[in-house]
């Protein structure tokens, strides 16, 4: 068993007025708003599918449905996923079914008012579109023991099947009851339940098994922490039985494996009848957790050290604790016949429960970075044995594959690439990560010289797409054959079908992010590898034509018509403090932390949500809680400790826009000191609204306005930081320091535009606003920069590096692919008019192409190479894609 | 021919090629040039209310036109005329006063359709089907008519499909051979005109192969109450139809992904009926009879394609063309029946068999 909850339809229980009194008073009290935040809780908590019963006394069922479905149905977040349409009545299950244009499921029916009843219902339900949850209850009441449940269910699959119904549609509840309640009869309830599970599976073709979960533990109702403990080792043997379905609170599961053992076990003699006692067994055990019913921190609770070394190792991976590691495989090795075993038996096993519990979104990825640094120093501890070993036998060990990698030449950004280079590490394959800014020859021989399973290139910044596609084109020349993985932020699913795979005829696979990487290395390098190469080879087929079917056709405006379009706006320039440069060298750390914007810190580590509400979330929050807890531990000591440091740049000159470009003049306003270039929105969104450029933002000559840019860098010592945790082979706290200092860089930026506008320009001098408020830029004034979608190209960076010299100043610099140097920088120009606002340029047409191709010095060519994210027609082709 | 025979016919057809459906109704009256009086004809000259644009009640009040438009199809190929009834439900014809006429306007609509079909059949003994047109309706039963108040309902899916139920009734006298339940906008109107027309069979002990045409309205790909391709054919698999599709809203260019989407998962036959493109600032259709092919000749290639037809905007001249487009070319092969539980919100979830 690979992955207990992969195939497990998750049904969300808390829109249900008989499980939830929070919801019932919502109803009652007839606050649909609030019962509608309820919904979208369990959809954004994970479930597959919405649980909805209404049935309470004081409560006109069929109304309350109807309203309740109608609302969702307005909901596109909620109505998204499939309903389920829960009543002990028919006539409310008939009202939501007449509300539901999707496939709903029926909640339920059974042959308890005999079978002609029950066929009328089910002949219903099939004319309404609906599967159907089949209770194991018939005109002698509901079934209890295995024998009974198994008797029913089959008579009532067979008389559906002989009658059309799909047995695909049909779901079992072969009922879940109270165990542990006193009364000797209940002993054998869940062991019944689990048999007849076992049996419906495996005889009663393509049917499913719910039921309701929480229904078990009902005699311990107060006790969470044995409640929970109950549901999760109940799931284990019911999922294991062959359960797919369950109705259950989706944002509160625990994992068998983190059950505290004696409670498990208490727990399991209860549910598998193992002894008479089990009962008395199992309330003592909760009489002493009650009171101190909250989980004990995993961290500080040291009872797992009493365990054997090899459970310790496998704890000690999947909680991510380091701190035990060395002498647990020490202890280990001792024990092994060779060093090799231990990596390859307990090492790997722990690391396999991780694959298991992220695969099934039970971990998270920087719980699971966590885990590889534990295994990595693990690793690192037995190295020199295994090397002495094979100085003395010649044996080597195995690898599942070899992976080159690399950030593609150009480009700079590696995080993404570090986590998945750590995950695939856990995995058992051997990474051979080139860095940064490699260039293509360098990767490919290295793939050559060590004989790679596959390459995987990353990259973050648009020019890197098309020095992907110089490298599979490289790969197609040199008669390569090993795969390709691609990705990083810019890169997608339809340019890599559209532009990187028919440049290479071997497999060519765009992995979106980490979570995806193991499976289709897994699939790549194993025995499924033909059936993924077909897979991949269909959907890029797919993703092509829908390219070319869905491109955006409608017409561009003629360059001079969205001219004619720019906004007329008035200006009122404020003259800045200074002009020429000003430089802010070592800026304090201390004074930026306030600045961060937390929210793009947890993207980076693939926790979804914003912050601070994402500490807070029923998934995700305790993996956030945690990374956010060393984070701040981590930001604590490197700004004291000064890791790195923060230098910028800012800059002011008299300005005039010129058409599209935008003039910088010397202090005296006799001559052009530089030349900036903008670009116009082409797309047509109809009379009377504006096509904007950044140039629209200065006055043209005649009246005296001004233009600011700025160079941040908060990465100054980034790299040896970074190195000196990975030499400690320590990547959690290597990509955590790097995710830090851009956050830094990024806050250094937005200190510095509020510090332009209340002082250097200070044409917002009584600005005061919040930290979010800053963060939602509710404040006067953009600083956009190139390379973004109000100025998509990147080699404007050029002109405005040269402008503040920030070489020199700040020891930054531009790569040919224009990415900056050190990673961890910002980098933008500053526009004051009140009416100034963010903007996406979007798709060009040729005429502005030739037009800016004309002002750049450019060729036509050399404008489209620039430009290829935003032009609205393909070059090659010449037509209109 | 009897029904049964000509069905069997129909569908050996249907295995062996692509089945061609007739082009725009509205497209062809045009050219009659009508006026207020065509309309309402003799018998309806005193109704207290203009009929200008019902195009349904011409059957009753100009039934040589009608008749007149389904031989122009039949001419140029079409091997299912459907029958004029778009509007032919209670709901629709409250616009017009028109309630009381609803049964008769679909008995004498599939009438129409059936002797025009029985004049070619004749011809040739080659089968020619008469589908019996479902449309949307005036109404939605998933959206509310004000933003403002999103639970509210103009009507609900016992009264609807009561509506459609009558239809079923007076198209299934009137001879039709087929149901097709088209421009589905809002599939939760579709299915209480499948429990309409399951009535209907109920009452008749008459049960017609059930065709299902939904419409994505934009190039978001979903239907305007907001389903996805595959969501929808989630939503209507239960009716186990005779042939699933796509029709109106978008040209053969714009529908193209969604056809493709479709023709993955339907477990039954695949039809399309693209309007003649995109609507022009003119409000007219730009794809020529020329162009249209080309992109028929794709989907057929690219095994999409079952039944070809056309929808706004379309004419006999199209119709020519789809005909030779397709001609020759093997059918779509439908994939095997699927095991797993098909479910749908908006998006469809699958669960694993």
């Amino acid at each position: 068993m690979s992955n207990p909850f992969a195939n497990f339809v998750i049904v969300g229980e808390r829109t249900n007025v008989t499980g939830s009194a929070k919801f019932r008073k919502l109803i009652e009290a007839d606050d649909y708003a609030g019962a509608l935040v309820v919904a979208r809780q369990q959809v954004d908590s994970g479930a597959n599918v919405l649980d909805v019963n209404v049935d309470a006394a004081m409560i006109d069922g069929p109304a309350a449905m109807t309203r309740f479905l109608n609302l969702i149905a307005s909901e596109p977040d909620i109505a998204r996923i499939p309903l389920m349409i829960d009543s002990s009545k028919w006539e409310v299950i008939e009202a939501g079914l007449r509300c539901a244009q999707g496939k709903s499921i029926v909640n339920s029916i059974s042959m308890k008012e005999g079978e002609e009843r029950f066929l009328e219902q089910a002949r219903k339900v099939r004319r309404y579109g609906a599967a159907a949850v089949v209770m194991a209850f018939d005109e002698q009441g509901q079934a209890d023991t295995a024998q009974r449940k198994i008797e029913i269910c089959t008579r009532a699959y067979r008389l559906l099947t002989d009658h059309g119904f799909p047995p695909e549609d049909i779901i079992f509840d072969p009922n879940i009851f109270a165990v542990a309640t006193g009364i000797e009869e209940h002993a054998d309830y869940a062991k019944a339940f689990f048999e007849a599970t076992a049996y419906i599976r495996s005889e009663l073709k393509h049917a499913h098994v719910s039921g309701g979960v929480s229904n078990v533990s009902f005699s311990f109702r107060g006790n969470d922490a044995v409640r929970e403990a109950m549901h999760a080792v109940f799931l284990y043997h019911a999922i294991r039985a062959g359960m797919d379905m369950g109705i259950v609170n989706a944002g509160s599961l625990t994992l068998y494996d983190d059950v505290e053992p004696e409670l498990r076990e208490r727990v399991e003699d209860v549910l598998l009848n193992r002894r008479s006692d089990a009962t008395e067994r199992l309330l003592e055990f909760a009489e002493q957790v009650k009171g101190g019913a909250k989980k004990k921190d995993t961290a500080k609770d040291l009872a797992w050290r009493e365990r054997p070394v090899r459970e310790r190792l496998s704890h000690a991976l999947v909680h991510g604790l380091n701190e035990f590691i060395v002498a647990d495989t020490e202890e280990a090795r001792l024990q092994a016949e060779r060093p090799l075993h231990v990596i390859e038996g307990p090492l790997m096993d722990g690391m396999g429960i991780v694959g298991d519990l992220f695969g099934a979104g039970k971990m998270f990825l920087p719980q699971v970075v966590k885990s590889a640094r534990v295994m990595k120093q693990a690793v690192a501890h037995l190295i020199p044995y295994m090397e002495e070993e094979k100085e003395r036998t010649g044996l080597a060990g195995k690898s599942n594959g070899r992976i080159v990698m690399a950030t593609v030449k150009g480009d700079v950004h590696d995080i993404g690439k570090n986590i998945v280079g750590v995950v695939l590490q856990c995995n058992g394959y051997e990474i051979d990560d080139l860095g940064v800014m490699v260039a293509c020859d360098k990767i490919l021989d290295r793939a050559a010289e060590i004989g790679a399973d596959a390459i995987g290139l990353s990259g973050l910044i648009t020019p890197s797409l098309d020095e992907m596609v110089f490298v599979a084109s490289e790969m197609q020349r040199r008669g390569m054959k090993l795969p390709l993985l691609i990705g990083g932020a810019t890169t997608s699913r339809t340019h890599t079908a559209v532009k990187i795979a028919p440049a290479y005829k071997g497999p060519t696979i765009y992995v979106p992010d980490a979570s995806k990487a193991v499976p289709v290395v897994q699939k790549l390098l194993g025995a499924d590898r033909e059936a993924l190469i077909a897979e991949v080879k269909a959907d890029q087929v797919t993703a092509r034509e829908s390219y070319l079917a869905g491109q955006d056709k409608r017409p561009r405006l003629p360059l001079a018509e969205a001219r004619a379009r720019a906004p007329k706006l008035e200006f009122k320039p404020v003259k800045p403090s200074f002009l020429g440069v000003r430089s802010f060298t070592d800026y304090q750390l201390d004074e930026l932390v306030p600045y961060i914007d937390w929210t793009p810190f947890f993207a980076a580590w693939e926790l979804a949500g914003r912050f601070p509400a994402i500490l807070e979330d029923d998934i995700v929050g305790e993996a956030a809680r945690n990374l956010y807890k060393d984070a701040q531990a981590m930001l604590a000591q490197l700004v004291a400790e000064k890791w790195v440091r923060a230098s910028g740049v800012v800059g002011f000159w008299p300005a005039n826009a010129d058409g599209d470009d935008i003039v910088l003049w010397t202090p005296d306003r006799r001559r052009e000191k530089a030349r900036l270039h903008t670009l116009r929105q082409q797309m047509d969104k109809g009379q009377g609204k504006h096509n904007f450029a950044l140039a629209d933002f200065v006055a043209a000559a005649g009246t005296e306005d001004y233009v600011g840019a700025f160079a941040v860098t908060a990465g100054l010592g980034e790299a040896e930081v970074a190195a000196r945790f990975k030499r400690a082979n320590d990547d959690y706290a290597a990509i955590l320091a790097q995710a830090l200092c851009d956050r830094l860089a990024e806050a250094f930026a937005e200190a510095l535009h509020a510090k332009v506008r209340r002082e250097l320009w200070g044409y917002a001098a009584e600005e005061t606003l919040s930290h979010e408020e800053l963060i939602a830029e509710k404040y006067r004034g953009i600083r956009p920069a190139p390379g973004y979608p109000a100025q998509p190209d990147h080699t404007e960076k050029r002109t405005l590096f040269d402008l503040l010299d920030a070489r020199d100043r700040c020891g930054m610099d531009l790569t040919e692919s224009l990415a900056m140097t050190p990673p961890s920088s910002v980098s933008g120009l500053y526009f004051a008019h009140p009416r100034a606002e963010y903007f996406g340029v979007g798709r060009i047409d040729r005429d502005q192409v030739q037009d800016y191709a004309h002002r750049k010095g450019w060729s036509v060519a050399e404008a489209e190479r620039w430009l290829a994210p935003i032009l609205a027609y393909d070059p090659v082709l010449k037509v209109s894609v | 021919m009897t029904r049964e025979r000509r069905l069997a016919a129909l569908n050996a057809e249907l295995n062996r090629r692509i089945l061609i459906l007739d082009g725009s109704m509205g497209a062809y009256l045009q050219d009659f040039g009508l006026d207020v009086n065509d309309f309402h004809g003799e018998r309806f000259a005193e109704h207290p209310m203009s009929l200008k644009g019902d195009n349904d009640l011409l059957v009753l009040t100009q039934p040589q036109i009608i008749t007149q438009v389904h031989e122009g199809y039949l001419a140029a190929g079409a091997d299912i005329v459907s029958t004029n009834t778009f509007n032919a439900t209670r709901i629709s014809q409250a616009e017009y006063a028109l309630e009381d006429v609803v049964y008769e306007i679909n008995v004498e609509a599939a009438r129409l359709a059936r002797a025009a079909c029985d004049a070619f059949e004749a011809k040739d003994k080659r089968p020619r089907a008469v589908a019996g047109a479902l449309g949307p309706t005036t109404k939605l039963l998933s959206m509310s008519p004000e933003v403002g108040d999103p639970g509210r309902r103009d009507v609900d899916f016992v009264t609807m499909a009561k509506g459609y139920e009558e239809q079923a009734l007076g198209l299934i006298e009137g001879g039709a051979d087929l149901l097709l339940i088209e421009t589905i906008t809002d599939t939760l109107n579709a299915k209480s005109a499948l429990w309409g027309a399951w009535e209907a069979f109920d009452k008749t002990g008459i049960e017609l192969p059930l065709w299902i045409s939904g419409t994505i309205t934009d190039r978001s790909g979903r239907t305007l109450s907001g389903q996805t391709v595959e969501a929808f054919y989630n939503s209507v698999r239960h009716a186990n139809p005779w042939a699933v599709g796509l029709n109106c809203a978008l040209g053969p260019a714009e529908m193209r992904a969604f056809l493709a989407d479709l023709a993955r998962v339907a477990e039954c036959p695949v039809s399309a009926y693209p309007n003649a493109g995109l609507p022009n600032a003119m409000g007219g259709y730009d794809e020529t009879p020329h162009s249209m092919e080309t992109h028929y000749s794709e989907w057929a290639r690219a095994g999409l394609l079952n039944i070809a037809g056309g929808c706004c905007g379309t004419t006999p001249e199209h119709v020519e063309h789809m005909k030779h487009a397709v001609e020759g070319v093997a059918p779509r092969v439908a994939p095997a029946r699927d095991v797993r539980m098909r479910l749908a919100g908006l998006e469809p979830f699958n669960a694993v068999a």
